[in-house]
């Protein structure tokens, strides 16, 4: 039998309290519950990254995470990446290279991607292919997926694009606490 | 115009893919759906007994376990080619992983919890999972030869046989000065599209609608009417965007199941196949190919003779056909004076091969170019020039009845030998090599589409292709901006439901940049002929006075934007304008395929690896890709194709096979025991170029580009690994284990 348990996350900036199936994983959750099904599901063993999500700012595969694990913790999702309409630069970078086929993947390689400039804001082309090695792309755009990164953190480096354009301002990437999407009432 | 044909505009639907918004088949919500699970049996080959529910039908929120006995007898089966597939196993599986019952609850845990507890009594039967075992005296047929009436080969194990030739191949065997003979091996690979495979069914009405992310929508729609005894317009298939389809997504797999489920319950049902489903659902035939090539010494090809066994799986589904095609092309794209062509689908206790990237072809190029670099190493010659000398020109026929050469296809071989700077000296330790592609694009199409020019200028195109990643939707929206003047951000394409958009026959073969492209741009031509005759009625002046295109109206001198004439020509009503768009290649039922090429695709890729020795480990340090692609319509996403399709062969090339037991069960089921490539495994560096000489049948001299680059991958490494540690490997892939035996063994022979 299915035992409930009643867990609270900080989702994309908003506070979720939920009762949960004790066993259910935070990609079902995420999708099955909170109707967020942008992170993906493809091997549920940890080996492709779709379901790639950041959980207190740190890159987990959510097929291998118990959503009763994620209690109390803060989990950004590729729908939590634009802010206030405004695409994050990975992105429009993402958009800009060509980087995104036929798409299926790339919310992880998103989520993957803002995890690894946030521990790496400058990373060489050998980082990047490391720090994505866990995302696969069968399209195999991982050519375009590298150039996206390195643009990104180029324009990181440079000032944000959106503040040169009098916009709003898209969270720099070191920036953990900026996330929270202010748009958005708590639950 | 921005996006207008041949710039880079964003990806049509690419922000929905950047933000999480795209919705992907398992990503849509039905209302009180219930949710399914295939139950299976422990055995690739089994007989079935009874199947006791009792323990499933027990567990709470399960609504059904539908087994054959449920199903209408004789089952109903289906397929593209033979219909030979049944919706659920009957008497017997045939192959590790097919279904023979499935559970429907209202919860996927219940789901899967009842599966476990289906009982199905199964004796384990000797099952055949080798080219030598299905061809064997006395082996157990895998097809009952009652479903193969008229059937020559029916008690074999032969599905059947495929024969091209020409020429006095006798004749040419003695002007031959030297022979290369040699049998290749291509193992079983899988699509691995990141989307597994889903699925959906509803009663709709007094009709069904069915979701899965198909390629051939229409296809489906026939192949669920006939099953169900529904007409064309009662069964709406609804087709999101797949993500990631490569072949495997062409054809009805489990949507027949999910329809007969769908109206015995009259509930909404839903299966979302796991990964390791989805490898026992799809993959890619396994070859023996033997090939023997005579040649003058002087370089010149002057006989071909290719003998070769796919090993399909347990029904056809289009494998025959990937068999046929890629045979009837396998001598390449060079002249031969006398060719014998001999190629068998042989089936197997095995999963279904269908359409994988290629079609066929990969196969056989991995022999027949392997040869060609093993002859050039006898004669003497270098393998580019070898391949240089004997290559077809531009126009020239180099399959009878066929389509011509269509290409300067020298041009894309020199350009790939500059690319990697074949001649210079190679680096020490490194080896170089080369090899081309050619396939045959489709052999027959119907892609029918309407675009409506709204009445502010901007367009809608409905068109019935799948995008599945190649970026059609860009491709289209390109076209009919640049026709109808409109930016391509005020283009909108609407694709994947049967309720909406016209027919297509299918999104294979590379073709929807070709046959969609022009149906889209006769649709926009259309408009462009209303618009005249619009603006000659409110100028007054003749229709033969006024020209129209590429977004203008030009009257005399005077040149205004379609948009002026639409906005006054409609007038206070506003509405639209229409545009209906058809494109063919009708059916040549005299040729052997059916119907020549539309058009050849064609590559040429040239690598350069480093070999360790003591691990047999290859690292391609170089990799270039170049592929003749008539007219670049958007150079982004040709680039994404080509350097996509490469990574995709570095795939089968280097590390990707199904592994069998003895038994016939699949051992490395999902993703942990069978690898692709990651972002560690790409060229140190890769380098792709096109060649474009507005020669092809598509919009502005576009060809189809989405398979070429990975037919030559395997023949290029495997040459690049012979020229620098001297060792010919004739089996795929070339594991570090494989090249390693291949260096020991070389070692012990050395004198």
């Amino acid at each position: 039998m299915t035992t409930s348990r009643q867990i609270e996350m900080t989702v994309n900036g908003r506070t979720r309290s939920m009762a949960i199936a004790a066993h259910h994983t935070l990609l079902e959750v995420l999708r099955d519950d909170l109707g967020l099904t942008g992170t993906k599901e493809c091997c549920l063993v940890g080996e492709c990254g779709a379901c790639t999500v950041l959980v207190d700012e740190v890159s987990v595969d959510s097929c291998l995470v118990l959503a009763a694990e994620a209690d109390g913790a803060c989990v950004t999702t590729v729908e939590g990446l634009a802010v206030g309409g405004r695409l994050h630069p990975l992105q429009q970078a993402f958009l800009d290279t060509g980087a995104v086929q036929c798409g299926f993947c790339i919310p992880g390689q998103l989520i993957a991607a803002r995890a690894l400039l946030a521990r790496s804001p400058h990373p060489s082309r050998a980082e990047i292919e490391e720090g994505l090695a866990g995302n696969l792309c069968r399209c195999a755009g991982y050519e375009q997926i590298i150039e996206a990164v390195l643009a990104a953190a180029a324009l990181d480096e440079t000032g944000d694009r959106a503040v040169a354009d009098g916009d709003a301002h898209a969270p720099a990437m070191g920036d953990r606490a900026s996330t929270p999407n202010a748009d958005v009432a708590p639950q | 115009m921005t996006g207008s044909v041949g710039t880079s505009p964003a990806r049509v639907g690419g922000i929905g893919r950047v933000t999480g918004q795209q919705a992907y088949v398992a990503d849509l919500d039905l209302e009180d759906v219930l949710h399914v699970k295939l139950v299976t049996v422990d055995a690739a080959r089994g007989r079935i007994g009874e199947i006791d529910a009792r323990a499933a039908l027990d567990v709470p929120g399960v609504r059904l376990v539908m087994t054959a006995a449920d199903l209408p007898h004789p089952i109903p089966r289906f397929g593209p080619q033979r219909r030979d597939r049944p919706v659920l196993a009957v008497g017997e599986t045939k192959y590790h992983g097919e279904p023979v019952a499935a559970v429907a609850a209202e919860t996927s845990d219940a789901a899967e919890e009842a599966a476990r507890l289906v009982r199905v009594a199964c004796e384990e039967l000797p099952a055949l999972h080798t080219l030598a075992a299905s061809l064997a005296d006395r082996a157990p047929l895998v097809q009952d030869p009652s479903l193969r009436p008229d059937d020559p080969h029916a008690g074999t194990n032969v599905l059947s046989e495929h024969r091209y030739g020409w020429g006095d191949l006798d004749g040419a065997m003695r002007e031959a000065d030297v022979v290369i003979d040699g049998t290749y091996t291509f193992p079983m690979v899988t699509q691995f599209a990141i989307e597994p495979h889903a699925f959906m069914a509803a009663p709709d009405g007094d009709g069904i609608a069915i979701w899965s992310a198909i390629q051939h929508p229409y296809w489906l729609q026939r192949v669920i009417a006939d099953l169900v005894g529904l007409p064309l317009a009662k069964v709406r298939v609804i087709a999101p965007d797949p993500g990631g389809a490569f072949g495997g997504k062409q054809h009805a797999k489990y949507e027949p199941l999910l329809a007969f489920m769908a109206l015995k319950m009259g509930r909404p049902v839903r299966l979302v196949l796991t990964l390791e489903e989805t490898f026992q659902a799809v993959r890619r035939g396994a070859a023996q190919v033997r090939v023997r090539s005579g040649f003058r010494s002087d370089g010149t090809l002057v006989f071909r003779e290719i003998d070769a066994d796919y090993l399909i799986g347990a029904y056809a589904d289009i494998a025959d056909r990937t068999v046929a095609k890629g045979s009837y092309t396998s001598g390449g794209p060079y002249r031969c004076p006398a060719t014998r062509i001999v190629a068998r689908s042989v089936l197997s206790h095995t999963v279904p091969s269908t359409a994988f990237r290629g079609f066929g072809n990969p196969q056989q190029i991995w022999a027949v170019e392997s040869s060609m670099d093993e002859a050039a190493l006898q004669l003497g010659i270098d393998p580019l020039a070898l391949r240089l000398k004997n290559l077809a020109g531009p126009g020239e026929v180099f399959l009878p009845d066929d389509r011509p050469a269509d290409g300067d296809w020298a041009q894309t071989v020199n350009r790939a030998a500059e690319l990697i700077g074949w001649g210079t000296p190679v680096p020490p330790g490194r080896g170089r090599g080369l090899a081309v592609g050619l396939k045959s694009g489709p052999t027959t199409g119907l892609s029918y589409s309407t675009v409506r020019l709204l009445a502010d200028g901007s367009v809608v195109v409905n068109a019935g292709t799948s995008d599945m990643g190649q970026g059609a939707r860009t491709i289209f929206a390109q076209i009919a901006a640049q026709e109808l003047g409109a930016p391509v951000e005020w283009v909108r394409v609407v694709m994947g439901d049967t309720a909406v958009v016209p027919y297509d026959q299918q999104t294979s073969a590379s073709r929807s940049s070709v046959l969609m492209g022009n149906s889209v741009l006769l649709a926009c031509q259309d408009i462009q002929a209303k618009i005249r005759a619009m603006a000659a009625r409110l100028e007054s002046v003749e229709e033969g006075d006024i020209e129209v295109s590429r977004g203008e109206v030009r009257i005399g001198d005077r040149v205004l934007p379609i948009r002026d004439i639409l906005v006054r020509g409609l007038g206070r009503l506003g509405g639209e304008v229409i545009g209906i768009g058809e494109a063919r290649k009708e059916a040549e039922p005299g040729h052997p395929l059916g119907g020549t090429a539309a058009f050849y695709e064609f590559n040429c890729t040239a690598v350069e690896v480093e070999v360790d020795r003591d691990t047999g480990d290859i690292v391609v340090a170089r990799y270039v890709t170049v592929s003749d692609v008539g007219k670049a319509l958007n150079p982004t996403q040709v680039r994404g194709q080509d350097e996509g399709a490469a990574i995709m062969g570095l795939g089968h090339t280097l590390m990707e096979q199904y592994i069998y037991d003895v038994t016939g069960r699949l051992r490395n089921l999902g993703a942990i025991d069978y690898r692709i490539p990651t972002s560690m495994d790409l060229p140190l560096q890769m380098e792709s170029d096109i060649v474009e000489n507005d020669d092809g049948p598509g919009p502005y001299g576009a060809k189809g580009m989405s398979e070429g680059a990975l037919l030559p991958v395997a023949p290029a490494v495997a040459a690049a690994v012979r020229d620098a540690v001297g060792v010919v490997i004739r089996d795929l892939p070339l594991t570090p284990e494989r090249v390693w035996r291949a260096l020991q063994e070389a070692q012990v022979d050395a004198p």
